[in-house]
C-alpha cells in the first residue's frame, strides 16, 4: 500500500524499472523515460537540493519548460520531500519585466527556498531576488550532477506523511500566483484512486497529452495519474501542439492512445485547423475517452469534433466530460464513460431570468446543456443558494464540494482558505444545477475569465491597461465574451479615455493591446475606447464587470 | 513582393487583430511582440498556403524563423522561386 507519492514512485522503480514511465515528444524526436531513468534523474535533483541545504517541507519553484529537466526536478523535489511548484515558463512574447513581477509576487507569498531554471535564464531570475528573501539557492538544470548510486530507502521524501503537502498548484497572472493550492499526498492519491476507477483506467491505458504541467488538468490527468498508475504516457509540449494540432492525432494513432483530456476550445481548434493531408493514415479507433474539461463544455464543440474526425475512426462514445479544479486535485465529476454524455435541452429565458433550468423542446430559444457527469466516489457535491441552503433539482446555485481530495489550504494564505469554506464545504464560485446526480455547470459567480482552459483574473489585465498614459485605474474593465466559432471566451477591454487624449484614441487602444499581450498569458481580442463616464460602477465605486459586460454586448447588438 | 506583403498585412489586421485599420509596418515584430498570439499562428500558416501556394511547416512558426512581414515575405518568395 502506498501512502505517499514518493512511495508509489519507488515501488514502480523496484517492481518495473524497465517499464517506460513516459515518452517525451519534441520536434527533435521521442525520448523514452523508464522508471529507472526517472528515479535516477530525480535522485540527482534530491542530491542537488540536499547539497544546497534545502529541507523537506520547503517549497521549490521550477521555472522550466515541458521536458526532461522539469520531470526530473519535479519528482526530485517529491523524493526529497520538498514541495514543488511549476511556474509557467517565459514565452517569447512575454515582457521580461512582467514575468519578473509575477515571479516576485510568487516568491513573496510562497516563500520558496530554491528556484530551478536553465543557465541562460539565470540572470533574469536573479533580478527577481531581493536581499533577505526566502530563496537560498538558485539551481541550474545543466549543473545538476547525475548520481550513479544512491540508497533508495534513504530518500528523505519517503519520510513524508500522507497528510503532508506534496505540491502546490497556481493559476496564472499576478493574482493567481498569490493563491497556491496546497495538496497533500493523501489528497492526490485519493484522487488518483477514485478517478482512475471511475474512468476504468489500468496500466494498459495510453494517455496522450499536450497539456502544460503548470495547470491541474495537465499536471494530474496528463502527468501524475498515468505515472502513478503505470499507464503509458505520451507527452508533448503545448507549444508544439498549438502550432501543429495534428500532432495529437498522430501520436494517438502511432501509440494506440486510449485517453486524452482537452479544454473545450481545443475541440473547435482541432476541427478547424488541421489539413486532410496531415491526417492521412491516422487511426483514432483506440481512443476510448476524449474528456472535455476545465472550461464550459459546449455541445456544438463535441459535434464539430466528432464530424471532423469520425472518418478517422473516432467513436462517438469516446466523447466524455469532466468538471474539475485544482482545489479538488482535479476531477469532481465525470460523464460519458459508462453511458453517453447526458444532454439536457432547456429554455434559455428562465435560465437567465429566474435561475431555473426548465426543459424545452428542440428549436428556438433553447440551450443544449452538456452534463459534466456525476461525482467521483470520494467527492460530494451540493448546490447552494445565497444563504448556503440546499437548492432543489434544476435550480441554479453555487456548486460546493466536500471529499477526500480537497486542498489542505491556500499556501500561506489562511485568510483565503477560511473564506473558501462554508461549514466544511468548499465553495467553488461556479454556478450550476443538478438533475438526479448529473451536474450541469452554467457559469461563474466569481469574475474569472477562462480562455482556452486558462483561468485569467480580470484585475491583472485591468492593472496592465491602466499603465498606459491616458487610461486610469478604475476606468478600465476586462471581461470575457464567449465566441461560438472558437469554442472559448475572448478577452474584451473597455477603457474610458480622457478628453485631452481623444486624438490618441486609436494609439491608446493599440498600446493597451500590446501591453496586455506582452504582459500576460493571453491575447486581447477587442479593445473598445469609450468616453468618460461610460463605465458603470457599483455603489462602493468599484467597477461592475458584469454590468459593463452587458452594456458592451447591447452596444454591439448582441 | 509588396502585393504579398499587403495581402498578409490585411489578413493579420482584419482576421487576427479584428482591427482592419491597423497598419502593420514591414519591420514590426509580429511574434516576439505578442501581436500574433500562439493560437493564431496556425491561421497565418493556413492563409499563406491557400493564398500563395507555399507551405510553412509548423516548426517554422517561430520568431527564430520569421518575426516581421518583411522576413515572412522573403521566406514566401524564396520558397516560390525554388519550386518554380
Amino acid at each position: 500500500m502506498n501512502n505517499t507519492v514518493a512511495e508509489n514512485l519507488v515501488h514502480s522503480f523496484r517492481e518495473q524499472p524497465d517499464k517506460p514511465a513516459l515518452v517525451l515528444q519534441s520536434t527533435q524526436g521521442d525520448d523514452v523515460i523508464r522508471f529507472r531513468d526517472l528515479v535516477y534523474g530525480a535522485a540527482s535533483y534530491v542530491d542537488a537540493y540536499q547539497r544546497a541545504g534545502i529541507l523537506p517541507g520547503e517549497a521549490v519553484i521550477l521555472l522550466l519548460q515541458q521536458g526532461r529537466e522539469l520531470v526530473e526536478a519535479f519528482f526530485g523535489a517529491i523524493l526529497h520531500g520538498s514541495i514543488p511548484s511549476i511556474m509557467p515558463f517565459l514565452t517569447e512574447k512575454l515582457a521580461p519585466e512582467r514575468y519578473r513581477a509575477s515571479l516576485e509576487a510568487l516568491i513573496g507569498i510562497t516563500q520558496p527556498s530554491a528556484l530551478v531554471t536553465y543557465p541562460e535564464f539565470r540572470n533574469e531570475i536573479e533580478k527577481a531576488r531581493h536581499e533577505g528573501d526566502s530563496v537560498r539557492a538558485l539551481l541550474i538544470s545543466e549543473e545538476i550532477d547525475p548520481v550513479s548510486e544512491f540508497e533508495l530507502a534513504e530518500l528523505p521524501g519517503l519520510s513524508r506523511k500522507p497528510e503532508d503537502v506534496v505540491l502546490l498548484q497556481h493559476s496564472s497572472g499576478t493574482t493567481g500566483l498569490q493563491k497556491g493550492v496546497a495538496l497533500s499526498h493523501q489528497a492526490v492519491l485519493n484522487q488518483v484512486d477514485s478517478y482512475s476507477r471511475r474512468i476504468h483506467m489500468t496500466d494498459e491505458d495510453v494517455v496522450v497529452s499536450w497539456l502544460p504541467l503548470y495547470h491541474d488538468m495537465g499536471l494530474i490527468a496528463g502527468f501524475m495519474m498515468p505515472i502513478l498508475m503505470r499507464s503509458k504516457l505520451v507527452l508533448m509540449s503545448p507549444f508544439d501542439w498549438v502550432k501543429g494540432p495534428y500532432r495529437l492525432f498522430k501520436s494517438v494513432s502511432d501509440f494506440g492512445g486510449t485517453l486524452s483530456w482537452l479544454p473545450n476550445f481545443a475541440y473547435n481548434f482541432c476541427a478547424q485547423k488541421i489539413r486532410d493531408r496531415d491526417l492521412e493514415g491516422i487511426d483514432l479507433s483506440s481512443w476510448r475517452a476524449v474528456i472535455n474539461c476545465s472550461e464550459p463544455i459546449r455541445w456544438e464543440s463535441h459535434e464539430m469534433f466528432y464530424q471532423r474526425f469520425k472518418d478517422y475512426g473516432l467513436k462517438r462514445e469516446a466523447l466524455a466530460t469532466c468538471y474539475a479544479m485544482a482545489e479538488n486535485v482535479f476531477a469532481v465529476t465525470q460523464g460519458g464513460i459508462e453511458q453517453p454524455v447526458v444532454v439536457d435541452t432547456i429554455q434559455s429565458a428562465p435560465l437567465q431570468q429566474e435561475g431555473m433550468a426548465v426543459p424545452g423542446q428542440n428549436g428556438e430559444g433553447v440551450l443544449m446543456m452538456v452534463s459534466a457527469g456525476t461525482p467521483i466516489s470520494n467527492t460530494k457535491v451540493r448546490i447552494l443558494d445565497e444563504r448556503g441552503d440546499d437548492l432543489p433539482e434544476r435550480h441554479i446555485g453555487e456548486i460546493a464540494l466536500k471529499g477526500e481530495s480537497l486542498l489542505s489550504g491556500y499556501y500561506h494564505r489562511p485568510d483565503l482558505t477560511k473564506d473558501a469554506f462554508h461549514d466544511g464545504w468548499y465553495l467553488t464560485g461556479d454556478l450550476g444545477y443538478r438533475v438526479g446526480d448529473e451536474l450541469f455547470v452554467t457559469g461563474r459567480r466569481k469574475e474569472i475569465i477562462i480562455v482556452g482552459g486558462k483561468n485569467i483574473f480580470p484585475q491583472d489585465l485591468e492593472y496592465l491597461a491602466s499603465q498606459i498614459p491616458g487610461v486610469h485605474p478604475g476606468r478600465v474593465v476586462a471581461f470575457g465574451v464567449y465566441n461560438r466559432e472558437i469554442g472559448t471566451e475572448e478577452i474584451v477591454i473597455v477603457a474610458e479615455v480622457d478628453p485631452e487624449h481623444e486624438a490618441r484614441r486609436d494609439a491608446i487602444s493599440r498600446e493597451i493591446r500590446s501591453l496586455i499581450n506582452q504582459g500576460s498569458d493571453v491575447a486581447v481580442r477587442y479593445v473598445e475606447m469609450v468616453e468618460r463616464g461610460w463605465l458603470i460602477k457599483t455603489s462602493s465605486g468599484k467597477i461592475a464587470r458584469g454590468a459593463n459586460r452587458e452594456k458592451y454586448l447591447s452596444m454591439k447588438g448582441e | 513582393m509588396s502585393e504579398i506583403r499587403s495581402t498578409i498585412a490585411d489578413f493579420i489586421a482584419a482576421e487576427i487583430l479584428k482591427d482592419p485599420n491597423r497598419v502593420i509596418m514591414p519591420e514590426e515584430a509580429l511574434i516576439s511582440s505578442g501581436l500574433i498570439d500562439s493560437f493564431s499562428l496556425v491561421d497565418l500558416a493556413l492563409f499563406i498556403e491557400d493564398s500563395f501556394g507555399v507551405r510553412i511547416d509548423d516548426s517554422e512558426l517561430s520568431a527564430d524563423v520569421f518575426d516581421s512581414l518583411d522576413q515572412l515575405v522573403d521566406l514566401i518568395s524564396r520558397r516560390r522561386d525554388s519550386s518554380s
